[in-house]
């Protein structure tokens, strides 16, 4: 089949205008986050903010912080590298008294002190890491939580310095083989990038609340901060709940109950 | 030009291959952090920037101390930094090659570095960083390079190098401004949220620089035939004195600060530093030396009978440049990072091959330093031996 000079440049025009669309509708979306283009699962749990308590109350032995701690780390692939200098961990326990550093009293009831408190990204309104991020490879998402793209950190470590709650792990080295048991359903990361907790959103997609919650027997309460009505609400209405370095300005979406009578 | 680079003496080819030699050994290190990953180094989850940052930090001050030269020199018609503003700015060229290869071996995923380019981020200082230092190397080369060519052919500079060099010396102060503003907006590091970090950073930079470009011009004035000349020298001196001065002034506000205060936070890094905190103290024996050279610098920089013999003069900016690489390009940037955000101690200290990585990227700041100094200097040889010295 032959064509005439005169369809040849008839189809190379309709190609290049083609392509120059693509390319301006290219730019177009060009700053915008790639996450609004799927369509999210009816199932899905959804808010305008999420949030969690953390009532230490119902962590009583060795076995109920680990518990969360591992059904973590589990599906997450967080590796275990059984050391202090390449250590990666999104969700750990650290006493009250270096949790809450600037709470220090030594005059509070016995036993707070060296209380474990569960610790883990404070998914901050006003997250110091987004700000200083170069990529915006860290991110606040609509609904409040903030998320890591593992695919874009260049591993300048900028988000590590500015978070002020020791939240952010880098890895220094290779972490695959340093996962115990691999879960498929949830990628793991090459060395280089930093990771950190992300509200299990993976899970929140599917209808499931985070992994940590369900492990927690009632230890941990996940919610909607901005609706009046939820759980986490009505338990921040009915006691005193501190926020890890408050007065930082971060405004953390995580609560601690520490002490005091517990709910039946 | 540059072929001027290309003729040298025995020495001059030794001195060359020597750096090569050394970036080399720098390089199969930094393969081998490439692979392996930046677990290579003495970082961790809590010390997350060490010597590598340190380096960028301190060296962004040497490069933005060029304006040293360049203010008394273009703003107020000082003749006697006509013939060696020259090295100030590729001195100033040098620095921030090395700063952009220290971020570079500092980075994770170096091979994703155009993202700061594909993904701009105005609201990240590091974006600011970015564009400031490579404006200030461009700067630099063009202005270096068209003023030198101009005064080898004896005419004076195109006139349109004049904005560009007024331009430059707001820019030098933006790129150390921008760089302290990396660690003084971190709400969680109270030894770094000072308004004065900036001020600190300019004035650590003014003694620096200046300080090193002493101890240039007279090695200079010993291998070459171009004599910077010693009024210069001493004018420099001055500089020296004054930003030195500032510089300790500062550190002594933030220390004020930290102790009158008595705020836990803002004192613990300090005590680290100079003292050691709950049993650790690696870092406190450097920090002392670091002392003990300011003080002994500004005795020898204060009394003008020391500072104008230019022996002394030279150990004077030694002990200014040492203590201020241990204050700044360790100290300031280890010290931040303890105690940690739960107030624990995690120590740190450079492996191996994190040195000589390091020693490798100041190989390679030392090798376009020797370069572009060759250049420089051969056009002022040359202008000697013709007798066509045209400085303006």
């Amino acid at each position: 089949m032959s064509i005439s000079r005169r369809d040849f440049l008839k189809i190379a025009g309709l190609s290049g205008l083609g392509i120059g669309f693509s390319a301006t509708d290219l730019l177009w979306k060009r700053g915008r986050a790639d996450a609004v283009e799927y369509m999210p699962s009816p199932k899905g749990l959804t808010a305008k903010r999420w949030a969690m308590v953390v009532d230490l109350r119902k962590f009583r032995t060795e076995e109920d912080y680990k518990r969360v701690i591992d059904a973590c780390h589990r599906i997450h692939n967080v590796p275990d590298f059984g050391n202090p200098k390449d250590e990666v961990k999104w969700i750990w326990t650290e006493t009250f008294e270096h949790a809450f550093p600037y709470q220090r009293n030594e005059y509070l009831p016995e036993g707070i002190q060296e209380k474990k408190a569960l610790l883990f990204c404070n998914h901050c309104d006003n997250p110091p890491c987004v700000r200083v991020c170069p990529t915006k490879a860290t991110f606040k998402r609509r609904d409040g939580i903030v998320a890591q793209d593992y695919h874009r950190c260049i591993g300048c470590r900028f988000c590590m310095a500015a978070c002020p709650f020791g939240s952010r792990s880098f890895n220094w080295r290779d972490p695959r083989p340093f996962i115990k048991e691999m879960n498929p359903e949830f990628p793991t990361r090459t060395k280089g990038v930093v990771e950190k907790c992300n509200f299990c959103v993976e899970r929140l997609a599917k209808g499931l609340k985070p992994a940590c919650v369900v492990a927690s027997n009632g230890g941990m309460i996940f919610g909607d901060l901005a609706d009046p009505d939820s759980e986490v609400r009505e338990i921040l209405k009915t006691h005193y709940t501190l926020r890890r370095k408050a007065e930082l300005g971060t405004r953390p979406s995580v609560f601690y109950i520490i002490g005091g009578e517990e709910d039946a | 030009m540059l072929e001027k680079a290309l003729i040298g003496s025995r020495r001059y080819w030794g001195w060359i291959f020597f750096l090569l030699a050394v970036i080399g050994v720098g390089f199969i290190f930094y393969l081998r952090q490439f692979s392996y990953g930046l677990g290579l180094t003495g970082m961790s989850r809590d010390v997350s920037w060490g010597l590598y940052i340190g380096q960028f930090t301190f060296l962004v001050g040497v490069a933005a101390s060029a304006v040293m030269l360049v203010i008394p020199y273009y703003l107020h018609d000082f003749k006697k930094f006509g013939k060696i503003v020259i090295l100030g700015e590729f001195l100033a060229v040098s620095a921030v090659t090395m700063c952009m290869l220290f971020i570079f071996v500092d980075m994770g995923q170096p091979i994703r570095i155009m993202n700061v380019v594909l993904h701009p981020t105005p609201n990240s200082i590091m974006f600011w960083d970015a564009l400031v230092l490579n404006g200030y190397l461009f700067l630099n080369i063009v202005i270096g390079w068209t003023t030198l060519s101009a005064d080898r052919k004896g005419v004076a500079p195109p006139s349109w190098v004049k904005p560009l060099i007024y331009l430059s010396i707001p820019w030098a102060v933006s790129i150390h401004t921008v760089t302290a503003f990396l660690y003084a907006g971190l709400p969680g590091r109270p030894f770094w949220l000072s308004a004065i970090m900036a001020a600190r950073f300019l004035a650590s930079a003014f003694a620096a620089g200046p300080a090193f470009l002493i101890i240039l011009a007279l090695i200079v004035r010993k291998l070459t035939k171009f004599d910077p000349g010693k009024e210069p020298i001493q004018a420099l001196g001055k500089i020296v004195t004054y930003a030195m001065i500032a510089n300790v002034f500062f550190l002594l506000l933030e220390v004020f600060t930290a102790f009158y205060s008595r705020i836990p936070g803002h004192m613990s890094s300090f005590e680290y530093l100079y003292a050691g905190l709950d049993g650790h103290g690696k870092l406190v024996p450097l920090m002392w030396v670091s002392v003990v050279l300011a003080a002994v610098s500004l005795v020898l920089l204060i009394n003008p009978g020391t500072r104008r013999k230019e022996s002394l003069l030279v150990v004077a900016c030694a002990a200014v440049f040492v203590s201020l690489w241990i204050d700044k390009g360790f100290g300031l940037i280890v010290g931040g990072f303890v105690p940690n955000p739960f107030e624990r101690v995690t120590e740190y200290w450079p492996t191996m091959p994190e040195t000589m990585i390091t020693i490798a990227v100041w190989a390679v700041g030392l090798l376009v330093l020797t370069v572009l100094y060759k250049v420089a200097i051969s056009v002022r040889e040359a202008q000697l031996e013709s007798g066509t010295d045209s400085s303006h």
